[in-house]
């Protein structure tokens, strides 16, 4: 990986107007073989998620993770600090369960949402206040975005690929990072 | 071989034909503001000194400025507490809730709900601080190793809810601005100059890639699972800081889900305040349409209903229990010399969002909006009648006072609700008050192979 962060990577960028372009488009890519798409959606699209092929997001162990982590904090806590102080109020017992649920759950979710947020960052790449992608502000309004790195020997094949499905624009890009 | 769905369940905006349509409507709202805005600002930024002046004299000269005094050391600041966190509740409840049920129309609602929800929780966050009259031995509530190893009694009520509060302003501070994210990204591809910086700073490089909307989403998706209990969690623990005293009218089982029901009504009528003139000065009606007024006027009938059948349920227990002191305590809040308040609060909670029932009222935006005021009152109303009414009125007949707010009470309830505004207001102007990239989600797709079978049949 880190060979390659260096090195300026050569592709197209490609804007669509219409949804099934951009998913026709990526999966004639794919079925062409090429391997690094990248593409850009203004909001949450199933069917591009699908025509890329993803699997399940890590940021669920994050979640599941923290919460936990959490859960055995605020128990270990009350417990602990009751524990260094056993006096006897109110005829309550030391160790008063019911009592410390509450604040077990409320860490659970605190620290279960801060991990949620932390692997949404780690997963995501976020912050990355200078991305190196090729990109377009268009991409976040209306247009889908779909990028692609392309070796020099097999532009014109990715070219024809793309331009089936009727850009709105096609441009040859470079970017920096491998792992975009 | 496209593998994509022609269809989108409901078309809850039929007038929003492009996907930048939206942006470039939303991001217009950013632009510089009119003199309506600068009014507001400044009336606000008034209110917002009377009230950090009027905390600044209870600071310096004490807490006996304040109207409190035994029996009733939970006075105004108690129930602007209780009130501002159960406001907060039913922008979780838009944002997280109705995300998990797959409402379709949220999406237009959601980001103003989530918003007033943060700000709702700052500003309830400062009442116990300013109940403490000693405001700056605060940090005794955390859990700290002090200098004798004495640590909080995680048995009190009021320890869950410093860590409830606490908890509850982080998540949801944290599940708004993950939301905001991608529209903050879409304002800064929309904007110039210094305000281009700015949100290329604030949206952290979002580029909208498959791969940060995958992660995305998944994120939001546990948040929301998370602070779906949470916000159920948070009200209780504010109830139970009444139920488990053993004040009359407070010593209650249903007080946890009475009190969550209570806290949406209340933040729905908020929602529907605030959002009526955002719709009318910013002509946002293809994205708020009579449609979702519609469904949150029937959120608010639903909650009226839970409430008003918790009122029933507390006079009525009162009655079959046949507790001598909770009868007494009852009798005195309806007909002892807080009978205003309590009735106040019966008509306004009760009886008047009765109206929801008809369409007609449900469809007409003015009745919607002044029903709202009625229930903001009312349920302001609600929490001082609980609080200070069971308090003034306790066991011994020889400890029943009366209690009046005074001025710098007064001055710091009005300056909460500016304070409240302000940032509101800030907000309306530096982030986009609506969820660019959710609408698109409830629009349908462009389409080419439709627009061809248009184009061949017309």
């Amino acid at each position: 990986m880190s060979a390659t962060t260096s090195t300026r990577m050569t592709g197209l960028l490609a804007g669509y107007d219409f949804l099934d372009s951009i998913v026709d488009a990526i999966e004639g890519l794919k079925k062409a073989g090429f391997k690094k798409i990248t593409a850009y959606v203004p909001y949450p699209e199933h069917h591009i998620e699908a025509a890329l092929g993803y699997g399940q997001s890590p940021v669920r162990v994050f979640t599941l993770v923290g919460g936990l982590t959490g859960a055995a904090t605020g128990m270990a806590l009350t417990v602990w600090t009751s524990s260094l102080w056993p006096l006897v109020v109110g005829g309550k017992p030391i160790i008063g369960m019911p009592a410390y649920i509450v604040l077990t759950f409320e860490l659970a979710v605190l620290f279960g949402a801060l991990a949620t947020l932390i692997g949404f960052g780690i997963n995501a790449h976020i912050p990355d206040l200078k991305p190196r992608v090729a990109y377009d502000p268009e991409f976040s309004a209306g247009r889908y975005g779909l990028w692609v790195v392309v070796p020099p020997e097999r532009m014109e094949e990715a070219r024809r690929i793309l331009e089936a499905q009727e850009p709105a624009e096609l441009r040859v890009g470079e970017q920096e990072a491998a792992d975009a | 071989m496209a593998t994509v769905a022609t269809e989108r369940g409901a078309l809850t905006h039929p007038d929003v034909h492009q996907f930048d349509e939206v942006n470039k409507d939303i991001v217009k709202i950013l632009s510089r503001p009119g003199k309506g805005w600068w009014a507001l600002f400044f009336l606000l930024g008034a209110g917002v000194l009377l009230f950090f002046g009027s905390w600044a004299i209870q600071l310096w000269k004490g807490l006996g400025v304040a109207g409190l005094n035994d029996p009733v050391g939970w006075g105004v600041y108690i129930t602007c507490f209780v009130f501002w966190v159960g406001i907060a509740h039913s922008g979780t409840l838009i944002s997280a809730i109705l995300f998990l049920f797959r409402a379709p129309w949220r999406q237009a609602v959601y980001r103003a709900a989530e918003a007033m929800t943060v700000f709702a929780v700052m500003t309830a966050g400062l009442f116990p601080l300013i109940h403490l009259g000693r405001a700056w031995h605060a940090y005794w509530l955390f859990p700290y190793p002090n200098s004798r190893f004495i640590w909080p009694n995680f048995k009190s009520p009021l320890i869950w809810d410093v860590f409830a509060v606490t908890t509850y302003f982080t998540v949801s501070a944290t599940f708004f601005f993950l939301g905001s994210i991608p529209d903050i990204a879409a304002a800064r591809d929309g904007s110039t100059g210094l305000r281009k910086r700015f949100y290329q700073v604030i949206s952290l490089g979002w580029r909208g890639t498959d791969r940060q909307w995958h992660h995305f989403g998944k994120a939001y998706l546990f948040l929301a699972a998370l602070a779906t209990p949470l916000v159920l969690s948070v009200h209780s623990v504010v109830s139970w800081d009444f139920a488990m005293a053993i004040v009359p009218g407070w010593h209650s089982t249903i007080f946890a889900p009475y009190f969550v029901a209570g806290a949406i009504y209340s933040g729905v009528a908020m929602v529907i305040t605030l959002v009526v003139p955002m719709r009318k000065v910013w002509h946002l009606e293809k994205y708020l349409t009579i449609k979702h007024f519609d469904a949150l006027a029937k959120l608010c009938l639903v909650t009226a209903l839970i409430v008003s059948y918790s009122y029933l349920e507390e006079f009525f227990l009162t009655w079959y229990g046949a507790s001598v002191v909770e009868r007494a305590s009852l009798w005195n809040r309806m007909f002892g010399p807080y009978w205003w308040a309590s009735w106040t609060m019966l008509t306004c909670n009760m009886f008047v969002p009765m109206l929801l029932w008809f369409k007609r009222i449900r469809h007409s935006i003015p009745a919607l909006w002044i029903i709202s005021i009625f229930v903001n009152i009312g349920m302001w109303l609600e929490r001082f009648v609980i609080i200070v009414t069971s308090l003034s009125h306790e066991y011994e007949p020889f400890m029943w006072r009366l209690y009046r707010p005074s001025h710098v009470e007064a001055g710091i309830l009005i300056g909460s609700f500016c304070w409240f505004g302000f940032w509101f207001l800030l907000f309306t102007r530096v982030l986009p008050p609506v969820a660019i990239s959710e609408l698109k989600e409830v629009l349908p797709p462009p389409m080419r192979k439709m627009r061809k079978a248009e184009e061949a049949h017309p």
